[in-house]
């Protein structure tokens, strides 16, 4: 049987963990809340983009200038490139274990190949930093803040690299922010870029005020950048919303062992004044 | 009832407009173009310049500089780089960006860059004109 003082002892640190996971949490419904809005914000000009990518795309003919950027080329997947996307911090649950798992299941997957990792999150960087993989580059602590700036320089990288036939397809492997209490493990194609084929806008061809295949070439490298951008912003939102409902799961489990311990403290106390109040009687009736 | 087409203009940060216009005029790269429902199906650059677009409320006025504008018969669409409301625009910020890349262009330097100071003036009087005609 602990003592009181054990056990008054191991209260007041349950007591203080729980005080610290209910901080996390709340920190971290307010940068959830944040994140979530410019996810959220950046999705009519990604789907904007996407949408008009596909329309210039699908009118052009297979043989056009257009049709033939580089950024569309399909060749044999020898060398690929993926785009690891993980959390810049722990203490969210199996946030990181989850799309680190993703990732080896990824790379057994693709073993017949080569594979090339670009590392975004402090987790990422540290989990393949330490295995011989041939890493194409780390960008570490990008998600406190997302920067389009940031996802240019990673998706400019990658298309660089694409262009010059380095590589011939990128994934971008990421958590999508589904919901608060879900995230969901998403693989995106990110070159070469497969348009969409349905012709919006009615079948009528465009005018066009420049050289469709100067539009197409404004058009593809922002669509790649977006989509990187995209990826970034879902996938600190979904840090944060695992961070929150683990924080929140742990303030309630620090709850029942508080409850617990208490209830065995009251035990302990009351058998040990039981055993005070005999003593005194039995020293009483002695006595007489 | 007069006929209405959607003008959409995002930026990558979030939607700046969606809303029924009756007509709109668009700073393309090429120059300004008038748009009114019923376009023929067009596809053209975006240059930097000032977007207006008339509502039931009157006209408005937004800032553009660099992107994308699809023309179709009832919506028009504007993938922007950048794109401010006039509301939005601080016009001492503007005057003073401006002042900086004449000041650059008469520096007569040959290490100054010509073409970004100029690109700095064009955006600088975009917002301004945006701004000034908001006020109005």
């Amino acid at each position: 049987m602990p003592s009181l003082i054990d056990l008054r002892r191991r209260i007041r640190s349950v007591n203080n963990t729980q005080q610290i996971t209910k901080a996390m949490k709340m920190v971290s419904a307010a940068k959830l809340r944040r994140a979530q809005q410019a996810a959220v914000n950046a999705r009519p000009y990604a789907a904007l983009l996407g949408e008009m990518l596909g329309n210039v795309l699908s009118r052009a003919d297979e043989d056009s200038a257009a049709a033939g950027h580089p950024l569309l080329a399909r060749r044999e997947v020898r060398r690929i490139l993926l785009l690891f996307l993980a959390g810049d911090k722990g203490l969210c649950g199996a946030f990181n274990s989850n799309i680190t798992k993703a990732s080896r299941r990824f790379l057994d997957e693709n073993g017949d190949k080569q594979v090339e990792l670009g590392l975004l999150g402090r987790k990422a960087v540290d989990y393949y930093s330490r295995r011989s993989y041939s890493i194409m580059g780390k960008w570490d602590l990008i998600f406190k803040n997302v920067e389009r700036s940031a996802a240019q320089e990673i998706a400019g990288k990658a298309m660089q690299r694409f262009s010059a036939g380095e590589i011939d397809a990128v994934y971008v492997l990421y958590n999508r922010f589904k919901n608060v209490l879900t995230q969901e493990i998403t693989l995106l194609p990110l070159l070469p870029v497969l348009p969409s084929q349905d012709k919006g806008g009615g079948a009528a061809d465009y005018e066009y005020e420049q050289p469709p295949e100067k539009l197409v070439a404004a058009l593809l490298p922002r669509h790649v950048v977006t989509q990187v951008h995209q990826a970034m912003l879902e996938s600190a939102a979904a840090e944060h919303a695992a961070r929150m409902t683990a924080m929140d799961s742990a303030t309630r489990n620090a709850g029942e062992v508080l409850e617990k311990l208490t209830l065995r403290l009251n035990r302990v106390r009351q058998a040990s004044i039981t055993t005070e109040i005999i003593e005194i009687v039995s020293g009483a009736a002695a006595l007489e | 009832m007069s006929r209405q087409m959607t003008l959409e203009v995002a930026v990558p940060e979030r939607q700046v407009v969606r809303e029924e216009t009756s007509a709109a005029q668009l700073p393309l790269a090429t120059g300004y173009k008038g748009v009114l429902p019923g376009h023929a199906p067009m596809m053209a650059e975006i240059g930097t310049g000032v977007l207006t677009f008339k509502t039931g409320a009157g006209d408005s006025y937004l800032a553009l500089n660099g992107g994308v504008a699809e023309i179709l018969p009832d919506r028009v669409r504007v993938l922007a780089a950048t794109a401010e409301p006039a509301p939005e625009i601080d016009r001492e910020r503007a005057l003073r960006s401006l002042e900086r890349a004449d000041k650059r262009l008469q520096m007569e330097n040959l290490e100054i860059d010509a073409d970004r100071a100029r690109r700095a003036i064009a955006r600088a009087r975009a917002r301004l004109a945006a701004a000034g005609s908001g006020a109005r």
